[in-house]
């Protein structure tokens, strides 16, 4: 399924877009490690939606503009990137900091979304449970506790730093301290309006998730009763990359596109 | 102000002293002794005629013990009565609200009848992580909280100051500080062209004190500066540039260097020692300063030797003669008009730091104080 490229510009900020397949539309909101590429879990859901894959403001290929200072702002953009593409009843799915996003942009309007599904999502804090450290974790560290499988974690590490990716990790990274360094991943005022977001949510975990350990699942569906929880054993904290074939039947069958 | 007492084996084997080396690690009854003795020690530089007296800050590390510069300060500002005391500096954007800062600052100037240097830092890359201030608005913090000292200092209360971190209805500081307008600002700095640009801008003027660091890069950065102030239309005076580096003076070349070796061993490189994602977060530098790191990191990440780090001017060590000559030599490139002296660093013992400080005091003070106006010990 062959992706389009091209850059949109929303409230003064240029961001880059991949767009491919056919179907009801369907939003994929990146973590921390951006969306350079299209991957397989992409190429899969495009057999079925409209697939949009932005990269963040401040995040690869797109600016970073000056007005973005936390979370909250990044929910408005998104929200004004519905409009501006006249985008309804979209599917949103989020990874990790994309999770906490897609909660953020729901609790504030979700009239033009019809799902959402959360895989692994930030956003919250849970008693008595640390997340992993991303920032003080070296690279190889960090992508070993990425995976399950370590010969995906093995594999990542083995990929050449070019210097232009290396420009793309640093900006990344310095985004996402930007939105979520402190408090750690997470908007304390976020919990107390999760009743607020009005559409059906799956939410997917890794099993053996290093990033957001699985107990953060538990929580969500305390503070979500309504949203179903889907844990995938041998599985680290992304889904969509280790399983893509099993992450993608569970978006297809609970967004009724199966 | 190190944790001396550290197992060094631990700490080694730990990889860093910084962040999250247990606290186990830490001995209350040494802890006290060492306070003690180190407190001692600062007096005694007034004795033996340095300037002044320098104390800084770092938190949760065995590096230093001195997560409030304030306290040191303040012990000191009451048991001295001549030196200056410098506060080498205030980590501002680690601070809660910086108008704690200004009244401490200001306390301490009342009541050492005006010997208070000021010196504001931003706080190393480790204590972002310890205390969780994000790290990608350090400098926007830094600059506002100074703005906020500095008028708090010299503007008639109440008014009221309205920034983006800081907001406050009445700023009406008790006490106001002794020395007019304000007690001197200096800028510790380990090396970044914006923190020049902005201590070097006409308006402020501020001391540039360039911290351990090979001589060479204190000479650019020096100079870096000198040619700051000319760009801005005006001649850097020498009291604007100062050195921070670590001294020790024996009686010869090869007693100096036997002496120093495992205690500055220990400094350099276990109580230095972190990751490069604990010492540079996100933001804390500008981006290209971050990738220049990466690439010099064997240089700055892995271990020196002493005779390695006499070569590079990262420590002058050996005969009063050779001190002498050293630094004159060095003073001919940097013109530095401050000297700021550790004279004790690492595992350094008691009679040793009191030697040294005696013999520097003696037979080397004298000649750098006819090189540069000033001369102060840490």
């Amino acid at each position: 399924m062959a992706f389009s490229q091209r850059f949109i510009e929303v409230d003064g900020c240029r961001i880059n877009l991949r767009r491919g397949g056919s179907g009801e539309p369907l939003l994929y909101l990146h973590g921390a490690n951006g969306a350079p590429a299209v991957l397989p879990f992409m190429e899969k859901l495009a057999q079925r939606f409209d697939v949009l894959v932005p990269e963040h403001p401040g995040f690869g290929a797109s600016d970073e503009p000056e007005w973005l200072e936390n979370m909250h702002d990044l929910a408005y953009f998104y929200l004004d990137v519905l409009k501006s593409l006249e985008l309804r009843g979209v599917h949103l799915v989020g990874s990790s900091l994309g999770g906490w996003l897609a909660l953020e942009m729901a609790v504030r309007d979700a009239s033009r979304l019809k799902s959402l599904v959360l895989v692994g999502p930030a956003g919250i804090s849970v008693p008595g449970v640390s997340p992993g450290d991303v920032f003080l974790w070296s690279p190889d560290e960090l992508a070993r506790n990425l995976f399950f499988d370590p010969a995906l974690a093995e594999k990542m590490i083995a990929q050449p730093m070019t210097p232009e990716l290396l420009d793309v990790s640093l900006k990344n990274r310095h985004t996402v301290a930007r939105l979520g360094w402190e408090p750690r991943m997470h908007d304390p005022f976020l919990r107390k309006w999760l009743h607020r977001v009005s559409v059906p949510v799956k939410i997917v975990w890794g099993e053996a998730d290093k990033i957001l350990p699985v107990a953060y699942a538990g929580e969500f569906k305390r503070l979500m009763p309504g949203a179903e929880i889907e844990i995938i054993p041998r599985c680290g904290h992304l889904p969509q990359t280790e399983r893509p074939e099993e992450f993608c039947d569970i978006v297809t069958r609970f967004t009724g596109m199966g | 102000m190190p944790y001396a007492d550290l197992d060094l084996k631990a700490g080694r084997e730990h990889g860093t002293v910084w962040v999250n080396l247990p606290n186990s690690n830490f001995d209350p009854v040494k802890g006290h002794r060492l306070y003690n003795r180190y407190l001692d020690e600062l007096e005694h530089g007034e004795e033996l005629g340095f300037d002044a007296i320098a104390v800084n800050e770092h938190h949760q590390t065995a590096y230093g013990l001195m997560p409030s510069p304030i306290v040191t300060a303040s012990a000191l500002a009451r048991r001295t009565s001549r030196a200056k005391i410098a506060i080498l500096g205030s980590a501002l954007p680690l601070r809660e609200h910086p108008l704690m800062v200004a009244e401490e600052h200001a306390m301490i100037d009342v009541i050492s009848g005006g010997r208070l240097i000021s010196g504001f830092v931003r706080g190393i890359g480790a204590e972002y992580h310890t205390f969780g201030v994000n790290p990608t608005f350090s400098h926007d913090r830094f600059h506002e909280a100074h703005d906020l000292i500095v008028r708090a200092w010299t503007e008639p209360g109440p008014f009221a100051f309205q920034g983006r971190h800081y907001n406050v209805q009445y700023v009406n500081l008790w006490p106001r500080p002794y020395q007019k307008p304000h007690p001197p600002i200096w800028i510790p700095s380990q090396g970044s062209k914006e923190t020049i640009d902005w201590a070097a801008h006409p308006d402020r003027r501020y001391t540039y004190l360039q911290t351990f660091s090979p001589a060479s890069v204190v000479q650019r950065y020096l100079k870096m500066y000198r040619d700051t102030c000319e760009g801005f239309g005006y001649e850097a005076e020498d009291s604007q540039l100062g050195w921070a580096v670590p001294v020790y003076v024996a009686a010869s070349d090869e007693a100096a260097q036997a002496e120093a070796k495992p205690h500055f061993e220990a400094f350099r490189n276990v109580f230095l020692k972190m990751p490069v994602e604990m010492l540079l977060p996100p933001g804390y530098t500008s981006r290209e300063s971050l990738k220049n790191v990466m690439k010099a990191k064997a240089a700055i990440f892995g271990d020196i030797t002493l005779e390695k780090s006499i070569e590079l001017g990262l420590i002058i060590c050996g005969s009063p003669a050779t001190a002498r000559q050293a630094l004159a030599s060095y003073w001919k490139d940097m013109r530095f008009g401050n000297l700021l002296v550790l004279c004790q660093f690492g595992t350094l013992p008691a009679d040793l730091t009191h030697r040294n400080m005696e013999l520097f005091a003696r037979e080397v003070m004298p000649a750098v104080k006819q090189l540069t106006s000033k001369a102060v010990p840490a």
